[in-house]
């Protein structure tokens, strides 16, 4: 009969559990960790990892079969021949729109860390105290120097390649070498910090891609297949990092296929007990429990878990006695881009595939600047070499034609698209929908989530903004255009079960404790009081890892 | 390149520069035609047609690719109805207007003949193409011509006999010297 008690159950296996169940791990504990989803071995089951175009039936296009599977999914570029098994099937687990919102999920062993972006930026005090500057929605109750240390810490295990760029509103990391940015992005950078004198700046961008061997993984290859699975442990993600050093502490059971349904909680003590895990595949029940609980299912399911718990006290769930459960949820809006040619550079090239690209911190409403709203956003862009494919002006069939498309174009393509940062309001939201169930018969999520007028005003200078640098930058037949920034394409799902001051008002403390429920940690996205601009996994990284030292050290003390 | 957003061109078909074909593969409406059915002789027009477009040179061309292959397979699997409607009907009317201005069939007709034809055709398609509005339909030729391009420089051949192609790089340079007449990279 398998153990059915821990120190400490980590629902989820992401980016975040994954950590969680390392540090618990590494600090001695009994440690069991509960995925949704299949196993993804490290290597192993990376089945299209070395896989190029011509081994995939569609070239890794999509077909009409996967179009018509996936109705969810195929709004936007995860939907593709080459990795589908790892995007979770919209049809086992759908969810309601009041609104729409595009919600791409992972569902297995490492979640979304197999597959995200890896841009890794740190949060500063702009961000930490936007909330009460602006008199919006709830102060942070952390500020930076408390976070400093511990971006320090997952940085160095993780292995973030960056450059030590001196900008305030994006301080510098602990970064392996920076990767190359290419001639004409140099000549851009140089450009624009003439142009605007240095008060905006183009950077490499900050990825968790190895530039050298860290923690004993090989490093990135150059191969830009990162989401396919990395054979060379090239970027961070569970499987390649959290999960190899929890396991050799001899102290972690990994349980995949493991619906976590709730937590139960015990109203006496003011204490969770445990957790109750459906398995997805025998749908059998089974109960486990654990002196402390870290909930890292993803934002949006870790409130679900949360609000089909402890019902019996608290009518809208575990963490509901504030209201805050569910609302304020938050998104990067994307899809605002602007795109041109750089001509004289036909004598260059580059060499390698990078997975990473520049990026342009946030310059709007810092300093003296003032817009007509508030917050701000980032550009992540990249200027490379017409590949083949280009257009050839002297022919278009025949053998010149195809000896010219052979070659790359003169031309170089220079183009970046914004990140924005959404304001929390308590109309987005989740609640749980009654009406529709999930193949395992489980209560889905509604949700209803909008852009608001302070998003929709950023916008508008995302766009004239990047036109204009590119333009000033030399760069020639600008185009901008507007994108779909419909919440959930970015992929970066914050709120619902912010953290506070005051438990009248917040779900967390800051400590990631639930108020109501002290021994329940929940440190992924759904704890994020505010969404500021930059991707937001780094920072999950650093709260989790600081969560989990607070929470070893109360329970040493008696205190969980 | 490869911002994280630059997933459309990667994702749609693995490919550097500019993305061919990409509305065919992204719309998405019901499935495809059923019934719909390429003849061995239709497989063996298009590679004719492919290899028009991408003749063997120094480097092989398209139908060493095996084009004609690829074609139905997209075809079938990716294209929506109407599109696979307009690019079987295409088939046809390229053949009619092969035998009205050669009075031959496109099979029947020498490598010079066939260019001849193409570059006419192309020239129509892509002239149709600038002036349509949005929501036309696209031009079937500019079809068999983007599933040509993207058959042929994604495809084992193409890309390595054409292009250069280097599974592992190992590194990343972001400037390194390019002279005329160097291949271009194979897959971004």
């Amino acid at each position: 009969m398998a153990e059915q008690h821990y120190d400490a159950i980590v629902v989820g296996s992401g980016i975040s559990g994954g950590w969680a169940a390392k540090e618990l791990t590494e600090k001695g504990l009994k440690v069991l960790m509960l995925e949704r989803g299949r196993n993804i071995e490290h290597i192993k089951d990376y089945v299209n990892a070395t896989k190029e175009a011509w081994e995939h039936p569609h070239r890794g296009g999509r077909t009409q079969q996967m179009i018509q599977d996936y109705p969810v999914l195929k709004r936007d570029y995860p939907l593709n021949e080459t990795n589908l098994d790892y995007w979770c099937s919209d049809k086992d687990s759908p969810y309601t729109e009041t609104k729409r919102f595009d919600w791409f999920r992972g569902y297995h062993v490492g979640g979304r860390s197999l597959m995200w972006g890896r841009q890794s930026y740190r949060w500063s005090d702009l961000d930490f105290e936007a909330n009460a500057k602006d008199g919006i929605a709830i102060d942070w109750p952390v500020r930076y120097n408390e976070i400093a240390p511990w971006y320090d810490y997952v940085e160095k295990f993780a292995g973030i390649s960056g450059n030590r760029d001196g900008i305030a509103v994006l301080p510098d990391g602990q970064f392996l070498p920076p990767m190359d940015l290419t001639c004409v992005e140099k000549d851009v950078a140089a450009r624009l910090k003439e142009v605007y004198k240095g008060t905006r700046h183009l950077i490499i961008g900050r990825t968790a891609n190895i530039t050298v061997p860290h923690e004993g993984r090989p490093g990135c290859q150059f191969r830009n297949k990162c989401w396919l699975g990395c054979p060379f442990g090239g970027y961070f993600s569970t499987q390649s990092s959290t999960l190899p050093a929890a396991m050799a502490t001899g102290n972690l059971t990994l349980r995949p296929w493991s619906i976590v349904t709730e937590i139960k909680y015990d109203k006496d003590k003011k204490r969770a007990t445990g957790v109750v895990v459906l398995d997805a595949e025998t749908n059998k029940t089974i109960e486990y429990k654990a002196k402390i609980i870290f909930l890292n299912a993803s934002t949006l399911n870790s409130t679900w878990v949360l609000m089909n718990s402890a019902t019996d006290v608290w009518e809208g769930g575990l963490g509901s006695s504030s209201d805050a459960l569910g609302k304020y949820l938050m998104d990067h809006h994307l899809g605002n881009r602007a795109a041109g040619i750089m001509e004289g550079y036909e004598d260059k090239y580059t060499f390698g595939r990078r997975a990473n690209g520049f990026y342009i911190p946030r310059y709007r409403n810092v300093g003296d600047d003032k817009r007509d709203y508030l917050r701000g956003y980032g550009y992540q862009g990249g200027g490379h070499r017409a590949g083949w494919g280009h257009e050839v002006a002297e022919a278009s069939i025949g053998g010149a034609y195809k000896d010219a498309l052979s070659e790359p174009g003169d031309h170089w393509n220079v183009n970046m698209m914004g990140f924005g940062e959404m304001l929390p309001d308590a109309t987005n939201k989740v609640t749980l929908d009654k009406t529709k169930k999930d193949k395992w018969g489980l209560n889905v999520l509604n949700i209803d989530c909008e852009l608001k007028e302070n998003e929709i005003k950023m916008r508008k200078d995302i766009l004239i903004d990047a036109q204009e640098m590119l333009e000033k930058a030399g760069v020639k037949n600008v185009k901008a255009s507007e994108g779909d920034g419909t919440p959930g394409r970015g992929i970066h799902e914050m709120g619902t079960a912010r953290m506070g001051h005051d438990p009248k008002t917040s779900v967390l403390n800051k400590n990631n404790q639930i108020w109501d429920a002290p021994n329940v940690f929940v440190t992924d996205g759904s704890f994020m009081t505010s969404a500021a601009c930059v991707n937001p996994s780094l920072t999950y990284m650093a709260f989790t890892a600081r969560a989990a030292e607070f929470a070893v050290n109360e329970l040493k003390k008696g205190n969980l | 390149m490869m911002t994280r957003r630059e997933a459309l061109s990667r994702v749609a078909l693995i490919m550097g520069g500019t993305v061919l074909g990409a509305e065919a593969f992204l719309s998405g409406c019901t499935t495809g035609v059923t019934g719909l059915q390429f003849s061995k002789d239709d497989i063996a027009f298009l590679n004719e047609v492919a290899e028009t477009i991408l003749p063997a040179t120094n480097t092989p061309g398209a139908k060493e690719a095996k084009v004609g292959q690829f074609m139905q397979v997209m075809v079938t699997d990716c294209y929506d109805e109407k599109n696979q409607g307009i690019f079987m009907q295409g088939i046809k009317s390229l053949q009619e207007h092969a035998k009205t201005k050669m009075n031959k069939s496109f099979m029947e007709a020498s490598a010079p003949e066939r260019h001849d034809l193409l570059v006419a055709l192309d020239a129509e398609a892509a002239n149709y193409q600038k002036n349509k509005k949005k929501e036309d339909p696209k031009h079937y030729f500019t079809m068999m011509k983007e599933l040509t391009l993207t058959g042929f420089f994604t495809s084992e051949v193409g890309a390595t006999k054409a292009l250069r192609y280097v599974a592992v790089p190992g590194r990343y340079e972001g400037s390194i010297p390019y002279k005329k007449g160097d291949k271009a990279w194979a897959t971004t």
